[in-house]
């Protein structure tokens, strides 16, 4: 082990954590909205809605996101189209290319827990609340979605946990956030043990924060059903 | 558009074909690993002594954790050094170089290991223990009582998690392009490179993958039907 190379390089590979972080947190939060989208619509009565949606959900769960970050990155600019329309100064970015392909890729997988979170209400539920009166949007603010997602909460972690690897893609079309800081530093030192050993050290403390925060989050929601 | 596709020194069709060949067999050694690899790993956690199953924790939890680009960059860069090592200690003097498609399938096969690790695990722990206290009681050895006993039937609770490691498995390939090596999205790259059409290649791409995500789910939900023919169920 060579101590002095992991002090050197620790900075560095600490402000790539910081953007691989940057990168989690914008794209899980745009995935989570456009996930509820996809569960509503995957559930919706509307057959070219659910028909749709369900189209979304195959196309990014069947294909590797490292062809999704491609297709948007590399992909679209080739036509003058994207070239010239309003979005471009968005997607001539690496940046937004990653957030945009992390984002439409975990909205994928995370929209099916939802679902599954909204099927596992008991229908006893939903009568009560429209006995009460309740229909729509309330009927879902109040009592279908804050059930769905405590059921979903276990399961949405592990996506949490699944997306913080994931923007390592990120270095791909060259972003230096945490793994691209470690290869770079591997190929230019060829000492790669050191740095690999401190990135997934680092990797492995994200998980364990995330972990932590979930099983804080299942008590928290756990005891207000209890009450 | 589609003349890009021709097969022949016109177009890029049979490149393509040969990347997803490539795709398809460092998939299948990968996870040919992964299940080897993945078996040790749950005997180890299941009747390994304390070190041993130790070792089997770290194994799942550090590759889980950590992102497979990195231990596929980790293998290209410290993986030749690692086999110069060992050749070393059996007396070869000289330098060990691993190629890109040796880098490919072991790097993805730890990844797989470490999560078919949890589902043989979980598969074996979901046999009723009474069927193995039978089998003790019917005098069957420990190899007698695996093979006849808890293999078959743990293999049938795997087998939708074991598909689900396939599935990743079969993607987590596309990551092996970085080392060159010329998988699919190798050759979509540098197709895309020099017909400057990145759009019909990364597509092409993608509906490979689709194809072959789609078809091996379908083999899978065979194997599963297979698997459970001779159970009974309450409903369907």
């Amino acid at each position: 082990m060579d101590f002095d190379l992991i002090a050197r390089s620790l900075p560095q590979l600490l402000s790539g954590a910081g953007l691989t972080l940057q990168l989690v947190g914008l794209s899980l939060v745009i995935g989570l909205a456009l996930a509820l989208l996809v569960a509503l619509g995957r559930l919706s009565t509307l057959k070219p809605v659910a028909a749709l949606t369900g189209a979304y959900v195959f196309l990014f769960r069947s294909t590797p996101l490292l062809v999704q970050i491609f297709l948007i990155y590399y992909g679209l600019g080739q036509f003058a189209a994207v070239r010239e329309s309003f979005l471009w100064p968005l997607l001539r970015e690496p940046y937004w290319c990653a957030v945009i392909a992390l984002a439409l890729n975990t909205a994928a997988y995370t929209g099916e827990i939802i679902r599954g979170g909204i099927r596992s209400v008991p229908f006893g539920q939903v009568e009560a609340a429209r006995a009460l009166g309740m229909g729509g949007a309330l009927l879902y603010r109040r009592i279908i979605l804050p059930q769905a997602f405590r059921q979903a909460l276990p399961a949405y972690g592990n996506e949490v946990i699944q997306m913080v690897q994931a923007t390592s893609l990120a270095s791909t079309i060259t972003l230096m956030e945490l793994t691209g800081v470690a290869r770079a530093i591997a190929s230019r030192t060829f000492q790669p043990v050191e740095v690999f050993v401190i990135a997934g050290a680092i990797y492995l403390a994200l998980n364990f924060v995330v972990t932590q925060a979930v099983r804080l989050g299942e008590r928290r929601l756990g005891r207000e059903a209890a009450r | 558009m589609l003349d890009l596709l021709r097969f022949g020194s016109q177009g890029w069709g049979d490149e393509m074909a040969w990347g997803a060949a490539m795709t398809v067999a460092v998939a299948v050694l990968a996870y040919a690993i992964g299940l080897v690899l993945g078996s040790l790993t749950a005997a180890a956690k299941l009747a390994g002594n304390a070190p041993v199953r130790a070792l089997a924790g770290t194994y799942t939890t550090v590759v889980r954790g950590v992102p497979a680009l990195l231990v596929i960059w980790l293998l290209f860069f410290g993986g030749s050094g690692l086999v110069t090592w060992v050749a070393a200690a059996f007396g070869y003097g000289g330098r060990v170089e691993l190629s890109a498609f040796a880098v490919g399938v072991v790097a993805v096969g730890i990844v797989s290991g470490a999560y078919a690790a949890e589902v043989i695990r979980g598969a074996v722990q979901a046999v009723p223990r009474g069927q193995v206290e039978a089998a003790k009681a019917l005098g069957m050895h420990t190899g007698l009582r695996l093979r006849r006993v808890i293999v078959p039937q743990a293999l049938r609770y795997a087998l939708p998690g074991l598909g689900n490691v396939w599935q990743m498995t079969l993607k987590d390939t596309s990551l092996v392009s970085v080392v060159t090596l010329a998988e699919l999205m190798r050759q979509a790259f540098i197709a895309s490179g020099s017909t400057r059409q990145p759009f019909v290649f990364y597509l092409t791409a993608a509906l490979v993958y689709m194809a072959l995500t789609t078809a091996s789910e379908a083999g899978f939900r065979l194997l599963e039907r297979r698997a459970e023919r001779g159970v009974r169920r309450a409903v369907g």
